[in-house]
């Protein structure tokens, strides 16, 4: 089976800094993936090569087989990022927002969809809210929405709780459980360490832009240490 | 090409929900000109046998369609590149063609609605005739869309709204200003008139205002020619700068 996401030897210069030094790696579809590292790890620039935002200066990177440069709208259809920054336009109110990233994927009617994703994030009473009327939290969700949008069957979430309740994040939870039940590939960023312990199936620790350590969440901790312990000695090496 | 449709979409809803600001305000400015050069020079100066008024509508009608194409697709940019927006237009899967298309399209809608509502306003003050329509309508589609693409570019060359404010008064003011807005080239000195033929807005309210009188310091046809070409060159620039993904993509 095709692979959900493939890296070959990614390397990213910005001036003298190297923010991806060589990194490979897998992932297989249906798989709930956790990319750790402290700030600076190369985390976010790794999510961003494979989104096009961008352009490693060599290597290969494939999403579900699709090059994300030589087949970058494939590649793009069927991945869908949830930035880490709190970002939103503020001419448009919820649902305009998600029926115009609808739009740009392709999908002209899209409003069940819409609506179940509305409901699944507890975003329905604010369907019609303009973006600048929202809390973080409920600006948050919507991000998560708009990844949404076009069901891709690669899924990344770039530290997607940070400021954000408990409610919401269980809620949050619940949802990306489900859609990773139904098939989707999850690739989870966070700080959050016990989330990514309970939630992913295997884990990639990032140091300096290289994958330091990268096995199933239950090897890692085999030695009977948590995830935590287990962060924390990578670092150090 | 559903893509292509939602950005235009976008982009023309994002000026339309802020219309007093992006439309109104401009009609009122180029009202404030006519009404000030107007009333000031209308019983003093002919223009190629056209009474001032007359002569300064076209003028102000163009300059409001360029400045405001050229603003439309600026500040969307830089808005978006500001606040992290422009992820949302990046990670789909819209061919850069398409982008171009799009924010050029809706930059020439919106400096097309403001020269229209001009239009439509000076009508109190002064009676107009269309001798060669199409040479108008030509004219302000290939003006709007070039100032259009030279808006995206300033959008996506700067980085901070002082940058582009800096592109905006230090080039398209000059530009637009000195281009016979407000008066023909012929009544300059030579050496004035010489540099006016170096700026591309000369001929673009050059010919636009033949559209209105059948006269024109230029012949229209050697107008529409310098301005194609500009518009040319201008959009194989910005299409190269988005294939590269200049300052976007990093």
């Amino acid at each position: 089976m095709t692979a959900a996401v493939s890296i070959i030897d990614a390397v990213k210069h910005f001036g003298s800094l190297k923010a991806l030094a060589g990194v490979s790696l897998e992932i297989e579809q249906g798989e709930f993936f956790g990319l750790l590292g402290q700030n600076g790890a190369g985390k976010t620039t790794l999510i961003s090569s494979l989104a096009g935002l961008v352009r490693p200066d060599s290597g290969t990177l494939k999403v579900l087989g699709y090059d994300v440069i030589k087949d970058f709208r494939e590649a793009r259809r069927r991945l869908g990022v949830v930035p880490q920054e709190l970002v939103f336009d503020p001419f448009f109110n919820v649902r305009e927002t998600l029926q115009i990233q609808s739009g740009y994927f392709g999908i002209r009617k899209n409003d069940d969809w819409i609506d179940e994703i509305l409901a699944n994030l507890d975003l329905t009473s604010k369907a019609n809210v303009n973006m600048r009327r929202l809390s973080g939290g409920m600006k948050r969700r919507v991000l998560v929405a708009q990844a949404l949008v076009h069901k891709p069957p690669v899924i990344v979430l770039d530290e997607p709780t940070a400021g954000v309740d408990v409610e919401l994040r269980q809620g949050l939870w619940q949802f990306v459980r489900r859609l990773n039940s139904e098939g989707h590939t999850i690739i989870l960023t966070t700080h959050y360490l016990e989330e990514a312990e309970s939630l992913c199936g295997r884990i990639a620790l990032m140091k300096q832009g290289r994958v330091m350590a990268l096995d199933t969440t239950a090897n890692l901790m085999s030695a009977g240490d948590t995830l935590e312990e287990v962060f924390v000695r990578t670092m150090r090496l | 090409m559903i893509g292509f449709w939602t950005l235009f979409y976008k982009e023309i809803l994002r000026f339309w929900k802020v219309a007093f600001q992006t439309v109104g305000a401009p009609v009122l400015t180029a009202l404030l000109y006519l009404m000030i050069f107007g009333h000031v020079l209308d019983e003093h100066v002919k223009v190629h046998g056209v009474p001032y008024t007359s002569f300064l509508v076209p003028g102000l009608v163009m300059m409001q369609v360029l400045q405001n194409a050229f603003a439309n697709s600026s500040s969307s940019l830089i808005q978006a590149k500001i606040t992290g927006s422009i992820v949302f237009v990046l990670l789909p899967p819209i061919p850069y063609s398409a982008f171009f298309a799009a924010y050029v399209l809706a930059a020439m809608a919106r400096g097309l609605m403001v020269g229209v509502g001009v239009l439509l306003a000076t009508l109190w003050f002064t009676e107009l005739k269309l001798v060669a329509p199409l040479w108008i309508l030509a004219f302000a589609l290939l003006g709007g869309s070039l100032f259009g693409a030279l808006g995206m570019i300033a959008g996506i060359w700067s980085e901070k709204f002082d940058q582009l404010a800096g592109f905006q008064n230090f080039l398209i003011m000059p530009l637009t200003m000195l281009s016979g807005v407000f008066y023909s080239i012929y009544t300059l000195p030579n050496f004035w008139q010489h540099v006016s033929h170096y700026n591309p807005v000369f001929y673009m309210i050059d010919g636009f205002r033949y559209g209105f009188f059948g006269v024109s310091d230029v012949a229209p046809e050697i107008s529409l020619a310098v301005v194609f070409a500009c518009f040319t060159a201008v959009s194989l620039l910005t299409l190269s700068l988005l294939k590269r993904g200049w300052k976007l993509r990093t």
